[in-house]
């Protein structure tokens, strides 16, 4: 099931790009909502849901399934784009982002949104919900596993670390983090916030198989995940560096766009700058 | 002479009697031997999680088995449960999944290790949550019984037990038992008091001392605080005129609490509380707490006279 071809790798490229056109129509359209970090990642949701995750859009509560949960909750443009490109919900539902009744609630809801794993938007807590359903997996005898996405100023949230030690302590190697390490938080850059010294050396540190890849690099993503899929008897940890806004010029490492919306000329330049265009615009 | 047993002991013997239910796990935060969780623990280890000192954790991993089918039940000291509160909130109520919490050692009962461990507020905070169920029981029948019926829950509960050993009132009363319902210890035509957790007994106390007053007062052990039994409030208000409320619990957002926003809007009469009065406690013994709080047999007697000449005769 792992692409491989260059054909596979251009797929899942395309399928990011249309993706990217989501996330920015989905936030213009809500007039709110976090661009920046929802560019930032979706390379690694696309490659996830399109080559590895065993899902079904048709059965989203199949017990069988593999959990992907995205901790980073607020970044759910990223994560409504995929599931509509991967038929958990409509591409018309993706105007509800934000909206009274809406399937996509501004942080991702699994009450609400067929796809959904958790219901996160507070920092800190999906990775100690992912140990929960990687315990599951394992009394059940089940090879499903689970994957976690958190970002890099997420890792400033205590329940992070308590979760971290957890997790080595009972071995679960069906247990994986992607960490979006974007570099930038709401207010600042993560250096000026609250630096994290070495990363790779605090996961090692708590009993982590640790991996770092470009968060871009459609092959490299691919090899991180199979790496990760070969980590058995302890969580495994992808330090992902990307770049928060990736795609689009004036949203690339700008910490504005961390949680504003582009207004109409910039989401034409944006579409522009992705090869595609708004129709009317 | 009565059986003396301990809420906790109770929880501890209800995780055994569910034990058969293979969806049934435990979670603990390094105070298993304090909860009595322990017990499953040592016949079933396979089930049981340590989540080491670290709440917050504990109460999230729960959240991911329920969402995966199991039936999670996570105890810790009333009071750290407390500290994952956020976690509960939004990792556990929001999305309404079947996690059991236990918070031992609740009340200012718990006694010498003092106003830290003292939790006077966790009945408050997790009745505001939507989808959550409260329970406090006084004996380790019903909280046993109470941790059974826990699987027969949608969503998510908090039951705090305590510490220290009461007087077993509910002996052979399983049938009685059920989550949502009262149960009259006995019949009151001056005043009725409702109580919870460790204060029933002390309840019993004064209604068997207020007849040697003359005085007929009725007890009602209200072990679950969240759906507040109405029907029974009403029932006892009608019969009654008037309502003392008793916990090892602040007066504010309590039992008292919820039976004072349920009278305002149904049956307005008068309703006295005995709780703790907006303070923290300390060290002491259960008994010399009970007395400094203002929480004993002598203040709830006190409670009911003052109940009772507020009535509009």
């Amino acid at each position: 099931m792992m692409a491989t071809t260059s054909a596979d790798i251009a797929n899942l490229e395309a399928i990011a790009t249309r993706c990217r056109a989501h996330i920015l129509r989905m936030t213009h359209r809500a007039a709110a909502g976090h661009p920046g970090g929802s560019l930032s990642e979706i390379d690694i949701l696309v490659a996830l849901y399109f080559s590895r995750l065993n899902v079904d859009p048709d059965k989203p509560k199949l017990e069988e399934r593999d959990r992907f949960i995205l901790s980073k909750g607020h970044a759910s443009p990223g994560m409504y784009a995929v599931l509509a490109e991967k038929g958990f919900i409509t591409e018309e539902d993706l105007s509800s982002y934000r909206v009274l009744g809406g399937v996509c609630q501004g942080h991702v809801d699994m009450k609400w949104t067929p796809g959904i794993d958790f219901s996160a938007g507070s920092l800190g807590m999906g990775l100690s919900f992912g140990m929960g359903t990687a315990i599951a997996a394992r009394l059940d005898g089940s090879e499903r596993s689970t994957w976690v996405m958190i970002g890099d100023g997420e890792m400033q949230e205590g329940s992070i670390w308590e979760a971290a030690m957890a997790a080595a302590h009972h071995e679960l190697g069906n247990l994986t983090v992607f960490v979006d390490k974007n570099n930038i938080q709401n207010d600042d850059f993560v250096e000026v916030q609250m630096r994290m010294f070495d990363i790779p050396a605090k996961w090692a540190g708590f009993g982590w198989a640790v991996r770092e890849c470009d968060g871009h690099d459609m092959q490299q993503i691919l090899d991180a995940i199979a790496w990760a899929d070969s980590i058995t008897d302890r969580p495994a940890v992808i330090i992902a560096n990307t770049i928060k806004g990736k795609g689009i010029s004036y949203m690339e490492n700008n910490p504005a766009f961390h949680g504003a919306a582009p207004n109409d000329e910039q989401l034409g330049i944006g579409l522009a700058e992705l090869g595609l265009f708004e129709v009317g615009a | 002479m009565s059986r003396m047993a301990a809420t906790r002991d109770g929880y501890g013997q209800g995780l055994l009697n569910i034990s058969d239910d293979e969806r049934v796990v435990v979670l603990e935060a390094d105070l298993g031997k304090s909860t009595k969780s322990l017990h499953f623990r040592k016949q079933f280890p396979e089930r049981t999680v340590s989540c080491g000192i670290g709440e917050q954790n504990m109460m999230l991993v729960a959240a991911g088995l329920a969402a995966s089918g199991y039936k999670p039940f996570a105890s810790t000291f009333a009071i750290f449960t407390e500290r994952a509160f956020e976690q509960i909130r939004n990792g556990v109520a929001r999305p309404n999944l079947p996690v059991h919490i236990c918070g031992s050692h609740g009340g200012t009962h718990t006694g010498t290790d003092g106003g830290s461990a003292q939790s006077i507020e966790d009945l408050a905070i997790y009745r505001t949550l939507p989808n959550m169920t409260v329970m406090h029981p006084c004996d380790d029948v019903s909280a046993a019984e109470l941790t059974r019926q826990c699987l027969d829950l949608a969503g998510p509960s908090y039951m705090r037990t305590a510490r220290n050993k009461t007087r077993v009132l509910h002996e052979n009363r399983i049938d009685d038992i059920k989550i949502g319902k009262g149960i009259v210890l006995r019949d009151g035509s001056d005043v009725c008091i409702i109580a919870c957790g460790v204060l029933v007994d002390k309840a019993l106390e004064a209604a068997e001392k207020l007849a040697g007053d003359g005085i007929d007062a009725g007890v009602v052990d209200m072990h679950t605080l969240k759906p507040l039994d109405g029907d029974l409030i009403n029932r006892m208000a009608a019969s009654t005129g008037c309502i003392v409320s008793a916990e090892d619990h602040s007066i504010i957002g309590g039992l008292g609490g919820a039976i004072a926003e349920h009278l305002s809007s149904n049956h307005p009469i008068p309703l006295e509380r005995v709780g703790v009065n907006d303070r923290f406690g300390e060290s002491g013994q259960a008994e010399e707490m009970l007395d400094l709080l203002g929480l004993n047999t002598g203040d709830i007697i006190e409670a009911a006279h003052r109940a009772i000449s507020r009535k509009s005769n």
